[in-house]
């Protein structure tokens, strides 16, 4: 990087979506037009994901500034005003280097080693990751340590599964390591498929040199002679700079044959998911990447002695094998150091839902959830309540206000009924239905069950159905126990662990919310007044101002009334499209 | 993902061509029936039976395996789709932020079932999906490989609107050129 005025723009996927693309056009015009030697250079996810499009400005004797929903309107008098006149624009700032802005909490209150170079690097430029220490971790473990030392290394770092499970990366490495065959494959699995998750995209977009370089390392580690990276069709930008990522590192000898004068080699293939959930399972994962359909099988035999074509391999996360290269470079220890006595180092979660300031949050293993969604989420939207965080996807739980001040690591979360997961956190509200929600993640599971061992096949689609009549009003009063008996059920008799932990949601919500359960099935009542065959709705006539915004985009024709007079809606002409709602702005109509 | 595929545009003999292309490249590589599966798509826009049967042949598979295989992905698509791809992000951030009213709006414009379906028109393909990975910008719909978030279903419905104006604008602007040309005469 050079001393340049710089203007970078945050172009992950969630950039683009909010319209990146004609932002950074805007800004090379202007730059152009108004003749400045200015570099404009792009970047993978910042990780304020709530502010998107994010522009960040670097000017030679200013602070950085980081600006905020930037517009492609706007871009003209950011670039007059900061780049020539050199005043900050203080109403769009979100961060400036130094100094205190509402926001700078997002990121003073995480710690990053994974995320360190996303949205600082361009990613698609293997000298920016070089330039950040990139690659030196390789250097180091080829010319002097051995395969047994990478793995002790790892092994005293503490470092567990970033997947979800949390088994410890160097046990696995050295199980595979063990195993005998003619080849051995090493894996990196980014099928990501949790809803809610995309942590693992805003690496690959964002730093996909530092996957491919833990990759290496544990390549090494175990003695691997093939690498696939197992990615999911639905994040085509991951794909393309993973692939030009492999060609960068090939090019300049990190990759190949006989790396850096080694004699270790290894070649690294994308293998482009088709859409299949359970593929993150690893034995589904193995058959997918043989051209099967992707079923999970029993195990033993464990992938680290007969995987793919019936030789040992080894899978691990993106985010797992992001954090390889920080361990060797600042030794195990500096890494054992960060966390808990369980879990060391940092997780990135997803920060979504009803959280203010969305986004990336990586912290350290052992912060409470308070202090995520609070502190670096910076509370609820809108002023609202809140009602619960959804951890770990669909295999997570819900968990309540009482339970806000859990540490965030692989022994306190499975204690209060979730997981750790791959990291999505959905922070919802008072107005999201903890039933519906409950509902929507089996409806979810069913889909996406293989349909090969029956607990999971028809049990999950028993456990929908019985959620579906709840939220119709027509529950009976056993529907609770049945739920609770059946998600035992599918606990203990399915074969892998999509059936395994899809009844979570529903315990965790029967555990924090029964109340919610009751007030469906007893009183017929949905109290976040979501589930539209339980709600009524009603104008209030003290809110209501008669302005007839309701009257006119009412598709039914249920509403009238007179001008600046109280309106009323039709009980027996409404169709419940909660149209009314959207459009009042004088809160006026509500549901009972 | 974009498709480089688009209705009409080649007939059988040069689908047939396209197929025999991807094949070979593919040939003889083990486990590659998925790629080949995805890049067959992405050309001719769906997996027609006769394209199963000769994907078949040539990776020396059954027919009921290779079948097997194209429905177990939801990437897959055995029926042909309309000229635009419309795909609602169900994610959990798009469910809890109104996903379904997204669906209602679109579908309801189009004159779609709420599980979406294809116009008869061939125009517009609606789809479902599980999480595009665009969270914080729910709700969230892709068309045509471009996204659009921080829907309601106002914005929802003037983007579609969007797709049938450029629509209408094409064949407009064909018959202004028809004029133009007939001035000239």
């Amino acid at each position: 990087m050079s001393g340049k005025d710089r203007v970078v723009v945050g172009l992950a996927t969630c950039g683009i979506a909010a319209g990146g693309v004609s932002v950074m056009e805007e800004i090379r015009r202007e730059i152009k037009k108004r003749n400045l030697g200015v570099e404009v250079a792009e970047t993978g996810c910042i990780g304020y994901c709530f502010a998107e499009v994010l522009v960040e400005i670097q000017k030679a004797g200013m602070p950085k500034v980081i600006y905020g929903e930037v517009k492609p309107n706007d871009v003209p008098l950011i670039v007059e005003g900061h780049l020539i006149e050199g005043k900050i624009l203080r109403d769009k700032a979100l961060l400036i280097e130094g100094r205190k802005t509402p926001e700078a909490d997002f990121l003073k209150k995480q710690k990053r080693i994974v995320l360190a170079n996303c949205g600082l690097i361009d990613p698609e430029n293997i000298d920016d990751y070089i330039a950040t220490g990139g690659y030196e971790a390789l250097k180091k473990v080829l010319s002097g340590m051995t395969p047994e030392q990478v793995r002790e290394e790892i092994l005293a770092s503490g470092l567990r599964g970033r997947g979800g499970a949390g088994f410890p990366t160097g046990q696995k490495w050295n199980l595979c390591a063990m195993a005998q065959g003619k080849d051995k494959y090493i894996v990196c699995n980014a099928d990501e498929g949790d809803p809610g998750a995309f942590m693992d995209r805003s690496v690959l977009e964002g730093d996909p040199h530092a996957v491919i370089e833990g990759m290496i390392i544990g390549g090494y580690a175990i003695g691997a002679t093939h690498g696939y990276i197992y990615c999911r069709a639905e994040y085509p930008l991951a794909v393309r700079r993973l692939k030009k990522a492999i060609a960068d590192a090939t090019s300049r000898g990190f990759l190949g044959k006989n790396i850096l004068s080694s004699g270790y080699s290894l070649d690294i293939v994308v293998k482009e998911g088709a859409g299949a959930f359970v593929c993150g399972e690893e034995t589904a994962l193995i058959a997918s990447i043989e051209g099967k359909r992707g079923m999970p099988r029993p195990r033993p035999p464990f992938p680290a002695n007969k995987g793919i074509w019936g030789m040992p391999t080894n899978i691990n996360n993106v985010e797992t094998f992001a954090n390889v290269p920080w361990i060797i470079r600042n030794r195990a220890k500096k890494f054992a150091k960060m966390g808990t006595v369980g879990s060391k180092g940092t997780k990135v979660f997803c920060l979504t839902g009803k959280v203010r300031r969305g986004g990336l949050a990586e912290v350290e293993m052992g912060t409470t959830l308070r202090e995520v969604i609070f502190g670096v989420g910076g509370g609820i939207k809108e002023g609202r309540k809140f009602k619960a965080v959804q951890i770990g996807g669909p295999s997570g739980g819900c968990l309540p206000e009482s339970l806000l001040d859990t540490p965030v690591d692989y022994d306190s979360l499975p204690a209060a009924g979730a997981i750790m997961g791959s990291g999505g956190m959905v922070v919802v509200d008072d107005t999201t239905c903890m039933v519906d929600l409950a509902k929507y993640f089996l409806t979810f599971t069913q889909m996406e069950s293989c349909g090969k061992c029956v607990p999971c096949r028809l049990g999950t689609k028993r456990m929908l159905e019985i959620l579906t009549r709840i939220c119709k009003g027509e529950g009976k009063p056993e529907d609770i126990d049945l739920l609770e008996k059946l998600a035992i059920d599918i606990k203990e008799g399915s074969l892998c662990q999509l059936g395994g932990t899809a009844p979570n949601p529903v315990l965790t919500t029967l555990r924090y919310f029964r109340d919610e359960y009751v007030a469906h099935i007893r009183d017929k009542r949905c109290p976040a007044g979501l589930c539209v065959d339980l709600v009524t709705f009603h104008i209030d006539p003290e809110k209501c101002t008669g302005c007839g915004v309701c009257l006119k985009n009412c598709p039914s024709g249920a509403i009238s009334g007179e001008r600046k007079k109280p309106h009323v809606i039709d009980e027996d002409k409404c169709i419940k499209c909660r149209e009314c709602i959207r459009r009042c702005r004088f809160d006026a109509v509500y549901t009972v | 993902m974009m498709s480089a595929y688009s209705p009409g545009a080649c007939d059988n003999g040069e689908q047939s061509r396209v197929l025999e292309k991807i094949l070979k490249k593919y040939k003889g590589s083990e486990g590659a029936l998925i790629p080949v599966l995805q890049e067959a798509q992405e050309a001719l826009g769906y997996l027609s039976e006769e394209t199963l049967k000769k994907i078949a042949k040539a990776t020396g598979r059954t027919l009921a395996q290779v079948y097997g295989v194209a429905t177990f992905y939801a990437q897959f698509r055995l029926e042909p789709i309309g000229k635009h791809l419309v795909r609602i992000c169900h994610g959990t951030a798009c469910h809890v932020a109104g996903a379904d009213d997204i669906d209602a709006a679109v579908c309801g414009h189009l004159g779609l079932p709420e599980e979406g379906g294809t116009t008869g028109d061939m125009e517009f393909t609606v789809e479902k999906v599980v999480c595009v990975g665009a969270c914080s910008l729910a709700p969230i719909m892709i068309v045509d490989g471009v996204a659009h978030g921080r829907l309601n279903p106002d914005k929802a419905r003037s983007v579609i609107k969007s797709y049938q104006k450029s629509e209408n604008e094409r064949s407009g602007g064909g018959a202004r050129s028809g004029k133009r040309a007939q001035k000239k005469k």
